[in-house]
Formats: structure tokens, C-alpha cells, sequence
């Protein structure tokens, strides 16, 4: 894992100096608001509905256990006791004071970590696959890539002050889990005919109010390009982008109006001009980040104790039938631990429970925990003979929910309930979905399902990218809930489908479940999913489960 | 009056030239200064790099980034001329107008009272902590 | 072509704690909507929000809020306010932990 030498730490320090000079001159009136709002928020500090919000930077979602414990020891010290982790792989502190903010920021470089650019119109924390580096399918590891793309959009003079803001997702799999054209910009990591690493480069993707896929401006680009080739398509976006409408400033609508061609020669003409500036020292340092990614010391033990434990109790079974995911190295295995116990809030974590995924992490997981986009926290090396004792200290910590991927595994944006963006309400629709499928005591049976839910049209909580996604709206003075289906944000990815009228808070749950129990009647057999389905029947019977057509009525 | 701010804290305006909005581009003499605006294309100078002693390029509102390209642009095309941030920037910006290539910024009287000398003197040190300086190199 | 005025209060955000704060009548900010002044005149209304935009260094985001009269004062008449006056749903934090009283109608906390 990468660790900050001596530069990133005099720079995060030095960063930290000038936010508190910052909010003293705030306070003594040097800066306005309008003035110091842009560089609080370039600092991760937002005004939210009851409180200040930390936003800190996971880059592309790695920690080590230091850095999850200081987690902890920040939302005890300064905050409430929990800390909520998003689907940028992000933790958001929701309850942090203007003065403690700069202590917060200084406590977070004591472990290498910072809140730079995790929110203003600048380039965002890089995101990338949460199980990089473990998973079986995987070409490359993404981390590199995506530390030299942190140091590299960090502070950036150029791009500060964009149009709007600005996501890079970048992936190192063919199955692709980091939603990458979904971004802005997406990087998939490809060689080419003669072996040589590259990227598959995407541009234009995004969610909210106008939901569009990437599309490819460069089949191949090879590695030593990355760099001045982003730069050229952030300087073109950054002089194209439109500036008079906040709603049309994404670089999707610059990609859009102009026509991808159009654009990419504006970029192809900026890149060959700034190529030059370019030495290859940037490669020189990503060799030596490379270098800091190397795997752990991976062991080779037996696996039959597992086996046995496994065999005998159902409960375990259970849970390593869906928490686990393939790993490359044989005898190990990829652990999700759900933050999504049913009726919880999706993606919290106390500072207990924080300390105690560390604690598993340094002894049973070569010192690695990811976050993932979808909420929960990975770790991503862990030997199968370990699982027994992995799980019963979950178990002790209310964290061994056995529903990875399963339905009331669900996205939730903060909503309502913390954000000043929000229309609508989504965490308690969260956990009232996710506690009314423990009752029907189904989700087993329903199989691989995301729900997605956004409290807004801004779309955090990816409810395009949802096979059922739901956004929440203010009809009239009153929380009202849209359902959209067949969204995916893989490698198949697909905008969901509108459906029809939304639905008041009080029926949006009974709604859910007539999907999700219409599914299970009309699927081909239980081996083709919610999607699947969708796909070969198309909305119609779907519709008729949500608004009860004759056929279903009676059923219903 | 303006201030003019470079890495030594604040003087006053030294341009001994006239300064040209960009139309007027054809009647451009040596020594001249032209000025640009956010949404100009500063391609249209690169003819006359060579005369133009002072571009000054003009900053509406500190959070329209546009004029950072516009810099780092003019640089490419092979302006060695002062270059020149003006308006609405921010002493927290200096180092970002730097950085990008400008010489220096200038202000009015009302924002030197709001960030004194030593708010823009506090970031004097633009090339420490420098990442893209340390990629590029 | 006059509308009738929807009566508003002035809502805004402490500048050091960040939390949700009401202009009163005598010109404090309170952390209880029912203190607050419940402004019944467009023009007056306006007069408030220039007062409240005058204390940046006080309040954060001082903003017209519409509010109706209550039994203890003004209430919210969006939920979105209403939710300023309780905190979070999911969990007791916030104003209510605090020991505010919630004001206006909390959707799905009938009892209140």
C-alpha cells in the first residue's frame, strides 16, 4: 500500500496551514462566504441541513488499519461517535464544528490521509475497483494508476475551477465494478496487440439530472500518455464547458453538444501540443508507486478446517455464500463485511465497529480494507482458514450480515435526513425495504438485486445504475417516490427505465415488494436474475406489478 | 488605482505601454499590451506574440477558471511577455496564477484592503509543494 | 396581479457550529423555530433578510423560510424545515437530543 513521503507530507501539511489561515481569516472577515465557500469545500467542509460535513478522501478506496482507526478516534473525538462511508469511497463526518475542522484535517495527515477536492469544481477523489490487486479477473492493478492520478489532479493549478465538478473511475478488470461510464472520465486498463500497457479511454459519463454513458474518445492510449492526455481533455473541457447553466456544466452536456468528434479533436490538438512538457518523470514515479503496491506475502496453508467449519454450521454457510468473492490466489478469498445490517443505515459504521474491521484487517488480512462504491468495507486479502474466526468477531460487532448483493444490500445517499440538496427522505425507505424483505425472509431465493436509492436528481445514491433504483422527489410539499428499472452500472452498463407515477412514502415499500415478488413468479427459472428478467420481458409485466394491471391485480 | 502583485508583495502599475482590448488586434504596435477576456480564444494572438509586451487576461469572477488555460496556452504558443491576471482573484489563488504562468496579478483598492500584502505574500512560496511541477519536471 | 404574502421566518446556519438557527424578533438567533419571528409583510421581510445577510460573520446562508402561526410560535410548513427543527430521522442526534421540541410535521412521526 502506498505510503506519503516526504512530499505528500509537507504538502498535506502545508495544506492543512492554509485552511486554518483560512477559516480564521472567515471569521475576521477577510473572506466572505462566497469567497471562502469554494475553499471550504476544496477542503471536503460542506453546510448541510442540521451541521457542518467532512467529506475525507479515501483514494480509490484503500486504508490501512492506521487510517481506519484514526476514523474512529475522529468521530469519537470530534464528531458523534460514527462516521457514514459513501458510494465515492468516501467517509463523510456529519457533525464537525467550523473550528475543529483544521484539528480534524491535521489528525488526518498524522495517517497520510486528507479532505482535498472531495467536493468543489475541481477533479474528485479518484475512484477505482474495490477489489483491485485481489480479484481473480483482474488484468492490472488500478491503484497505481489511480495514486499517480491523485497526486497528479491534487492542487492543480490548472483545473480548480472548473465548470463543475469533475470524476475519474478507473478499472483493472474486465468485470467492470467501479461504474466507470458512469464518469466523467473512465480508464480501463487494456494492452495492446504487441502486449504494451494502455487505457481504454472513456469521457462524458455521468448520472444525475441528465444520465449518460461514457463514451470511448481513445480505443488505446498508451500508459505514458495518461497524464498529458487528461490534462488535454480537462483544458478543453475546462474552456468548453458551459458556465451559464450549472445543470448543463457537466462535461457529459459538453461531450454532448458539441458532438464527441468536435471534442476529441479540441483534446487531440491540445494533447500534441502539450505532450512535449511531459519528461516521462511522471513514469519514473509511478514505477516507484508500483513498487509500494506489491502484494503481500501471501501464505499457503491448508483450507480444511474451513471446510468443516463451513460443512457444519448453516449460519456461516450463509454468510460465505454471499459476502465472499474469488480471489487469485488459491486458499484465499475476498471478504465483504456488510454495512447494510437490515433496518440500519446504509454505509455508517461506529467508531467500534470501525476499530474492530482495523483490528481483522491487521490480523487477518495483510493489513488491507477498501471501501466499496456500494457502501461496505472490503478486505480484500483474507486465507479461508481464517474465515471461522473472521466471522465470529463480525458476529461480536453486529457486522456478519450475510447479504452482499442481495436486496436490501442498497445504496442510499444521506437524502433528506442530512443533505441541503435533498427533495426526499432516503435512508428510512432504505431501511424499511431492507427490513420487510427479512420478514418475507426472501432475499435468498430473489438472488443477485440492487436497489439504489437518491434522495434528488443529483443521483448519489446511483439509483440510474440500480436494477430497481428509486429517487425521491418533493411532490407538492410531500416525499414522493419514482422507480426506475434494468439500470447497471457494470460493464453491461444501461440507464434504467422510468415507469410511471411515483409513489407516496408510505406505499413505496409495498411497491418494492410487488416487484421483487412479481419477479420471482414470472422468472424463467431461479437461476435468471431480477435483471435478466427484466431484460427478456421488458417493463410491461413489471408495470402491471407496480400499478396493479387486470393479469396482476388479483395476484397482488 | 490598481496594485500590482508579484512574488515581493505589492507595487504599483510599471506597464509604460497602452493596453488593447482585442479587437483592436490589427493596430497592435510593439510594445504594446492586449487584453483578453474568459471567453476569448487566445489563439487569435499567436501572430502577434512576438510584438505584444504585456498580456493581461481578465478574471470576471474569481471562480471562472477559464483564464488558467488561458495561461497555460499563451505559454505553449511561446509568449515569454509579462502575463497578467487581473480582476477578481483571490489571494488564495496566487499560487495557482503562478503556477500556471503568470508573472502577476493585478487588484483594485477594495480587495488589497480585504487581503492585505501578507495574504498574498503567504503564498509567495508557489513552488514548494508543487505536484504537477514535480510530475512534469 | 398581488399575491397574498405567505408569512416567512428568517433560517439560517451558525457559522462555528453549523446548525440550524431562527432570527428573532430582537434580533438573536435561536436554536428553536417556535422563538422566532414569524414576519407577516413582504417589505418588513425583506428588511429581516438584508439584517440577517449583514451578519456573515455570525450566520452562514440566511434564507426566507415559509412558516405559519403555531400554538408556541412559528412552524414549518415544508418538511424540509421541519426536519431543520428535529434532525436526522435516523437517529436521535441533532435538535431533538438536544431537547428542542420539534416544530411543523415530521412525515412518518405521526405521534408528534
Amino acid at each position: 500500500m502506498y505510503t506519503y513521503n516526504e512530499f505528500d507530507e509537507a504538502f498535506v501539511r502545508s495544506r492543512v496551514a492554509q485552511f486554518r489561515s483560512q477559516v480564521e481569516r472567515r471569521i475576521d472577515g477577510s473572506l466572505t462566504e462566497d469567497e471562502f465557500r469554494p475553499l471550504r469545500l476544496m477542503n471536503g467542509l460542506y453546510l448541510q441541513l442540521h451541521a457542518y460535513m467532512l467529506r475525507v478522501a479515501i483514494p480509490y478506496g484503500t486504508l490501512n488499519p492506521s487510517q481506519m482507526r484514526q476514523l474512529a478516534h475522529i468521530a469519537e473525538r470530534w464528531d458523534k461517535g460514527y462516521g457514514h462511508f459513501t458510494t465515492r469511497q468516501n467517509i463523510q463526518f456529519n457533525w464537525p464544528r467550523l473550528k475543529d475542522v483544521p484539528d480534524i484535517l491535521d489528525a488526518l495527515a498524522d495517517v497520510g490521509m486528507h479532505a482535498i477536492q472531495t467536493s468543489g469544481n475541481c477533479v474528485r477523489n479518484v475512484t477505482a475497483d474495490h477489489f483491485a490487486a485481489a480479484a481473480a479477473d483482474e488484468i492490472a492493478d488500478p491503484r497505481p494508476i489511480a495514486e499517480l492520478l491523485r497526486e497528479w489532479s491534487t492542487d492543480h493549478p490548472e483545473f480548480q475551477f472548473l465548470p463543475r465538478k469533475f470524476k475519474i473511475a478507473i478499472t483493472g478488470a474486465p468485470n467492470d465494478r467501479a461504474v466507470t461510464r458512469a464518469h466523467d472520465i473512465g480508464l480501463r486498463m487494456v494492452r495492446n496487440e504487441a502486449g504494451e500497457p494502455g487505457f481504454e479511454v472513456l469521457v462524458g459519463g455521468g448520472l444525475g439530472r441528465t444520465p449518460m454513458l461514457a463514451q470511448v474518445i481513445r480505443d488505446f492510449l498508451p500508459q505514458a500518455d495518461l497524464l498529458p492526455y487528461i490534462e488535454a481533455i480537462l483544458g478543453a473541457y475546462n474552456l468548453k464547458g458551459r458556465r451559464d447553466n450549472k445543470y448543463k456544466a457537466r462535461i457529459k452536456i459538453t461531450v454532448f453538444e458539441n458532438g464527441l468528434d468536435a471534442f476529441k479533436a479540441d483534446v487531440e490538438e491540445r494533447f500534441a501540443r502539450l505532450r512535449s512538457q511531459w519528461s516521462g518523470v511522471d513514469q519514473e514515479i509511478l514505477k516507484d508507486i508500483e513498487a509500494q503496491f506489491a502484494p503481500p506475502a501471501f501464505r499457503n496453508a491448508p483450507t480444511d478446517d474451513y471446510e468443516a467449519f463451513r460443512a457444519q454450521n448453516g449460519v456461516f454457510r450463509a454468510w460465505t455464500d454471499v459476502n465472499l468473492h474469488p480471489h487469485k490466489v488459491d486458499g484465499y478469498t475476498i471478504v465483504s463485511i456488510s454495512l447494510k445490517k437490515h433496518g440500519a443505515t446504509p454505509g455508517d459504521a461506529t467508531a467500534h465497529q470501525m476499530r474492530v474491521m482495523a483490528d481483522l484487517a491487521e490480523r487477518y488480512g495483510h493489513g488491507e480494507l477498501r471501501v466499496s462504491h456500494e457502501q461496505n468495507i472490503i478486505l480484500p486479502h483474507v486465507h479461508k482458514s481464517d474465515l471461522p474466526a473472521v466471522w465470529a468477531a463480525l458476529r461480536e460487532a453486529d457486522l456478519a450480515t450475510a447479504n452482499i448483493g442481495l436486496v436490501s444490500d442498497i445504496i442510499a445517499c444521506p437524502g433528506m435526513d442530512y443533505c441541503a440538496l435533498a427533495t426526499a427522505r432516503s435512508i428510512p425507505i432504505a431501511q424499511q425495504i431492507a427490513t420487510r424483505f427479512e420478514e418475507l425472509q426472501v432475499e435468498h431465493d430473489v438472488g443477485p438485486l440492487k436497489i439504489k436509492i437518491s434522495g434528488c436528481i443529483n443521483a448519489c445514491g446511483h439509483h440510474h445504475v440500480g436494477h430497481i433504483g428509486i429517487l425521491g422527489l418533493d411532490r407538492a410539499g410531500v416525499e414522493n417516490y419514482q422507480v426506475t428499472l434494468g439500470g447497471d452500472g457494470t460493464e453491461t452498463a444501461a440507464i434504467g427505465e422510468k415507469m410511471g407515477p411515483g409513489f407516496p412514502a408510505e406505499e413505496i415499500v409495498g411497491a418494492i415488494e410487488r416487484l421483487v415478488l412479481g419477479y420471482l413468479e414470472i422468472r424463467r427459472d431461479a437461476e435468471e436474475t431480477f435483471l435478466e428478467t427484466f431484460r427478456r420481458a421488458g417493463p410491461e409485466p413489471f408495470k402491471g406489478f407496480l400499478y396493479g394491471t387486470e393479469e396482476t391485480a388479483d395476484a397482488a | 488605482m490598481t496594485i500590482i502583485v508579484t512574488d515581493t508583495g505589492f507595487r504599483v502599475d510599471d506597464f509604460p505601454g497602452v493596453i488593447r482590448p482585442l479587437a483592436e488586434i490589427e493596430q497592435i504596435q510593439e510594445g504594446d499590451g492586449v487584453e483578453i477576456g474568459p471567453a476569448d480564444d487566445p489563439r487569435a494572438l499567436v501572430g502577434v506574440l512576438g510584438q505584444v509586451a504585456l498580456i493581461r487576461v481578465r478574471f470576471p469572477a474569481f471562480n471562472d477558471g477559464r483564464g488558467f488555460s488561458h495561461a497555460r496556452d499563451l505559454r505553449s504558443f511561446g509568449f515569454h511577455g509579462r502575463l497578467r491576471a487581473a480582476g477578481h482573484v483571490l489571494a488564495d489563488q496566487y499560487a495557482m496564477v503562478r503556477r500556471v504562468g503568470f508573472d502577476e496579478v493585478e487588484i483594485d483598492e477594495a480587495l488589497a484592503a480585504r487581503q492585505p500584502e501578507d495574504q498574498w505574500l503567504a503564498r509567495a512560496n508557489w513552488r514548494d509543494n508543487y505536484y504537477q511541477g514535480r510530475l512534469r519536471a | 396581479m398581488s399575491r397574498r404574502f405567505s408569512p416567512k421566518v428568517v433560517s439560517a446556519n451558525d457559522l462555528i457550529e453549523g446548525d440550524a438557527v431562527w432570527l428573532t424578533e430582537d434580533d438573536r438567533w435561536t436554536r428553536d423555530m417556535a422563538e422566532a419571528e414569524l414576519i407577516e409583510d413582504e417589505a418588513h421581510a425583506a428588511i429581516r433578510l438584508l439584517f440577517a445577510k449583514g451578519q456573515p460573520n455570525v450566520v452562514v446562508g440566511a434564507e426566507l423560510v415559509d412558516a405559519a402561526p403555531g400554538p408556541d410560535g412559528p412552524v414549518p410548513t415544508h418538511f424540509r424545515e421541519a426536519f431543520r427543527t428535529h434532525g436526522p430521522t435516523n437517529y436521535n442526534l441533532g435538535k431533538r437530543a438536544e431537547g428542542f421540541a420539534p416544530r411543523g410535521h415530521i412525515p412518518g412521526n405521526e405521534a408528534l
